[in-house]
């Protein structure tokens, strides 16, 4: 996928959260080879200083780094947040997430579009965490975003793709924006689900952190990923309402009763 | 050498340093413990939950955590009397059985309860939940009487302990035999691989619920356990934040905890709450205590979440050292 005149090394995001341990993320991050990792800033952020270590560790991983803004309610919240990301990971990427509710984290969607704006204004590329409604894609691209980022289903519930209808309709409207489905990815199948949509990258966190063996599912995310893109490529057949046999029957021997 | 005893200067008197201490001193060691802090147990250990459950950590740590600590229940019954060996619970509110089940894909030694059974064991959670984990073979402690008491212990046993002393010049540690560094995040300088992970907890007063043993309450984004303590004491931790600020607890924090205690009890909405906190764990990248060695200088550092489980039998490692295999 190429963002913001970047070309990403693999069509996989992975989240930094939750894993047992460090050196399991780091694991995690090695098999699945990701493309870039996001990192949240708002918990750790008492103080630039607090977070340090945890945050170099992820520098240390050596893969572009997406800061995210998760946990931020108001368009205050996550711009300072964005700013301190900029500060502490020397990047001009932000993967803008502005909470709207609390039960299934959906993104407040005006808060969104209005901090997408100051953001861009500032200078910042934004990687926003939307849903699949065309309007807000639409005030997301006229507010200076060049990727949107719908959701699949609420994040961390691991559902997969809510809305098909919802995501086809809005890669087909926007056929030149480099779109990632962010959270709600469970399984491998859920993303190759999304490339086969017809989307251009996946993001996922909770799918292998809080998997029973990280590594491996990790590992599991990369190859999904993979045959996600070769099948889309390879211009997949179309669904029929009758059986068609695949070898035909015409001229076979019949032994009649 | 004193004769034939080794002497040892251990710094830092946290859970890691007061359990070696008793461990070496036990072995024949020459002990003296010094402490930077006002007092004992100055730093995480002071905070912590004092559960002895090796199968139960199983769930977020690797093997060898549950591995090394099997015999730990049996080290601090042998050395601490307010030991308690009455299992461990496990339970999530109804919209969270899911994460029931994962915990017991995760974990060994446990029986499944229903209520008749979750009811027999803690009478005052009868008809609370549906089903329960129980890990009979687990057990807890009261982390700051346990390590009081291992502070009284050493001293019957001869040891020197010296509290509210400043780390001693290398030159002057030259005149041990062997130096053990158990000083956790203070220890750090040393240590580039170290980082501090924030946990903060509550106690609180609550005369109205009796628990016998620890419940875990599961939670999608943050498992909570709840300790009984004597005097119709509560504790409720931890949070893990990947932080090393240590400013008291946050709203957040203190609203999780306590919804985790309204969540296994409503009587809890009238509890009185006694203390918050919030402490830095030292933590390697593994999350696992280590032991390492350079010269005559031994480190046991990395509690973690594991200070008092993991302690003896690292302990133990350290006196291998010492008295050679």
């Amino acid at each position: 996928m190429r963002a913001y005149d970047t070309q990403l090394a693999s069509p996989l995001m992975l989240g930094t959260a939750l894993y047992d341990s460090p050196t399991l993320l780091a694991e995690s991050v090695r098999a699945a080879n990701p493309g870039a990792i996001t990192v949240s800033l708002r918990r750790e952020a008492a103080g630039l200083q607090a977070g340090q270590s945890f945050w170099s560790l992820v520098r240390g991983l050596d893969v572009p780094v997406l800061p995210n803004t998760a946990g931020c309610h108001t368009v205050r919240e996550a711009v300072t947040t964005a700013q301190m990301a900029r500060e502490v990971f020397e990047t001009d990427w932000i993967k803008l997430e502005v909470i709207g509710q609390g039960d299934l984290l959906q993104p407040d969607v005006f808060a969104l579009v209005e901090a997408a704006r100051i953001l861009t204004d500032e200078g910042f590329k934004v990687f926003p965490y939307t849903t699949e409604d065309l309007v807000v894609a639409e005030r997301l691209l006229r507010a200076g975003c060049e990727v949107l980022m719908p959701w699949g289903a609420p994040i961390g519930s691991g559902r997969g793709l809510n809305n098909p209808f919802g995501l086809r309709a809005l890669r087909a409207h926007f056929p030149d924006i480099p779109m990632v489905i962010d959270a709600g990815i469970g399984r491998p199948s859920h993303a190759v689900a999304a490339f086969e949509l017809g989307y251009d990258a996946i993001l996922i966190n909770t799918a292998v952190a809080k998997a029973g063996n990280p590594v491996s599912m990790a590992r599991a995310f990369r190859q999904a990923c993979e045959v996600g893109l070769e099948a889309r490529a390879a211009d997949p057949m179309d669904e029929r309402d009758l059986a068609v046999p695949s070898t035909p029957t015409l001229g076979k021997a019949s032994f009649g009763a | 050498m004193t004769g034939e005893r080794p002497t040892v200067l251990i710094q830092g008197a946290g859970v890691s340093g007061l359990v070696t201490a008793v461990t070496l001193a036990e072995r024949g060691a020459v002990v003296t413990l010094v402490e930077a802090g006002p007092r004992i147990g100055s730093g995480a250990s002071w905070f912590a939950g004092g559960m002895l459950a090796p199968w139960c950590e199983a769930e977020a740590a690797p093997a060898e955590v549950t591995r090394d600590s099997r015999d730990s229940l049996d080290w601090w019954a042998g050395h601490v009397p307010s030991v308690v060996s009455n299992g461990s619970l496990v339970v999530a509110p109804p919209r969270d059985l899911p994460e029931l089940a994962r915990f017991g894909r995760r974990t060994s030694h446990y029986e499944t309860l229903d209520p008749a059974a979750i009811a027999a064991l803690e009478p005052d959670l009868a008809g609370r939940f549906d089903r329960a984990l129980f890990f009979p073979q687990e057990g807890h402690v009261d982390p700051r009487r346990a390590l009081t008491h291992l502070e009284a212990l050493l001293e019957a046993q001869g040891a020197m302990v010296r509290i509210g002393c400043p780390a001693p010049d290398p030159r002057d540690t030259q005149e041990y035999d062997w130096t053990v560094d158990c000083t956790g995040m203070d220890g750090r300088a040393d240590e580039p691989s170290l980082r501090g992970v924030r946990g903060e907890m509550i106690l609180v007063r609550c005369p109205e619920v009796t628990l016998s043993r620890p419940v875990r309450m599961l939670h999608p984004r943050i498992p909570i356990y709840i300790v009984p303590r004597e005097d119709s004491l509560f504790m409720a931790g931890a949070t893990m934040v990947e932080s090393e600020d240590t400013r008291g607890i946050t709203v957040r924090a203190m609203s999780e905890l306590l919804n985790a205690l309204y969540t296994l009890h409503p009587a809890f909405a009238e509890a009185e709450i006694v203390e918050t906190n919030a402490g830095i764990r030292p933590a390697y990248p593994d999350n696992v205590p280590r032991v390492h060695r350079e010269g005559k200088r031994i480190t046991l550092n990395g509690m973690y979440r594991h200070g008092f489980l993991l302690s003896p039998a690292r302990a133990k490692e350290v006196a291998h050292i010492v008295f050679g295999g």
